[in-house]
């Protein structure tokens, strides 16, 4: 995967408009966002009550995948483009799915929802239907997920990535600034994980950083992108768009995203937990 | 919009005493703007959140108490504001912007 390949921005989308193998899916964390408006001919993806089982904590397994896609109107041989707001946070975990279940053509709208309202293009209420298909996913990958015994492996020995804002890392908050801190859990850091908040991979208007840009801030951080690297947040989303940057946009081979995260880790009876910068 | 109130959201439901509330309006030509997005930057600069604006053009974050700024971007325009946090008094603030 490349740049190129993971990558389309808004001519694109435009040129590709009238197209019936191209899909538009919208993913916000605000889900009430695509009633007020949203590109037209998009479908909502709810990654809360769609990508999330129900009962368990774990996100949806290979027939709930496939006949989450088989409903949408999703197609094996469709390219998905995917979007959403807040830098294409939730776009970039629904990629992570698509990745994880092998469908083969998946992109991410650059600046995702908020670039293309703040260029003024054109949004809508109306719905376009698609007619059902029988979707067919993949067994789940697992050379991109990671569980909690191989993060508390690789302290010391694999770069950690924490995606979180400094004052989620430090301890002092629990949950991002924009979302109650109701959280009970143990607050800080895995031992020897590097710092880098998320949205530094973006520009203020929510497009991905260059290359060059984006080796640079992980390198001048402390990150070896030669080592393996397994990136986390406090859910498992922020990370999945880190996860994006370093394994779609450079390319790197070993990267995992761990979405059990810090509501996991910070949980688990016995494990070190690091405090402060 | 006419008939908005001025301000952030109502803080019902929302325990005031044990969160640190910063919240406002983001305003273009003394009338909110309903299209856009407020992110909040810590001491540093650096990016902590980000929200799409209300209909009424209202955000809200949860931070902890300090300095902070509201960055506000909608089409065409921006503009911040320095604020200070503290738990249990909501900070009401406006954000104007221009292009």
């Amino acid at each position: 995967m490349s740049r190129e390949t993971a990558l389309v921005n808004a001519t694109w989308v435009e040129e590709h408009a009238g197209d019936p193998k191209v899909v538009l899916v919208e993913v916000d964390e605000d889900v009430s966002a695509y009633d007020r408006g949203h590109i037209p001919g998009a479908v909502r993806l709810d990654w809360k009550s769609e990508l999330q089982d129900p009962v368990i904590r774990d996100f949806v397994n290979k027939e709930q995948f496939e006949k989450l896609l088989s409903d949408k109107g999703i197609a094996n041989d469709d390219t998905v483009v995917l979007y959403g707001g807040n830098n294409n946070w939730f776009a970039a975990y629904a990629y992570w799915y698509f990745v994880l279940y092998s469908h083969p053509q998946v992109r991410l709208l650059d600046g995702g929802r908020k670039k293309w309202e703040l260029d003024g293009r054109e949004l809508t209420a109306e719905v376009t239907p698609r007619p059902a298909t029988s979707y067919t996913a993949a067994e789940a990958r697992t050379d991109i997920r990671a569980f909690r015994d191989e993060v508390i492996a690789a302290i010391g020995e694999k770069n950690l990535v924490d995606v979180r804002s400094p004052d989620e890392f430090s301890g002092r908050l629990l949950a991002p600034a924009h979302l109650p801190q109701e959280q009970s859990q143990r607050p800080g850091h895995v031992p020897t994980a590097k710092n880098i908040p998320w949205a530094r991979t973006a520009n203020e208007d929510g497009t991905f950083r260059s290359n060059d840009e984006l080796t640079a801030l992980y390198s001048e951080a402390g990150v070896d992108l030669t080592k393996d690297t397994i990136a986390y947040c406090r859910i498992g989303e922020r990370s999945a768009h880190t996860w994006f940057a370093l394994h779609e946009l450079l390319g790197l081979a070993n990267v995992k995203n761990y979405d059990g995260s810090w509501t996991e880790y910070g949980s688990l009876v016995g494990v070190p937990i690091e405090k402060g910068a | 919009m006419c008939g908005a109130t001025r301000g952030g959201p109502s803080v019902e439901g929302i325990d005031v005493a044990k969160e640190t509330v910063i919240q406002g309006v983001v305003v273009r030509d003394g009338e909110p703007v309903s299209t856009g997005y407020a992110r909040l930057l810590d001491s540093g600069g650096d990016f902590t959140a980000e929200v799409p604006l209300s209909a009424t053009g209202q955000f809200r974050f949860f931070a902890r108490p300090g300095e902070w700024t509201v960055r506000a971007l909608v089409p065409g325009a921006t503009g911040e504001r320095k604020v200070v946090a503290r738990q249990g008094e909501p900070v009401d603030t406006q954000v104007d912007v221009a292009a």
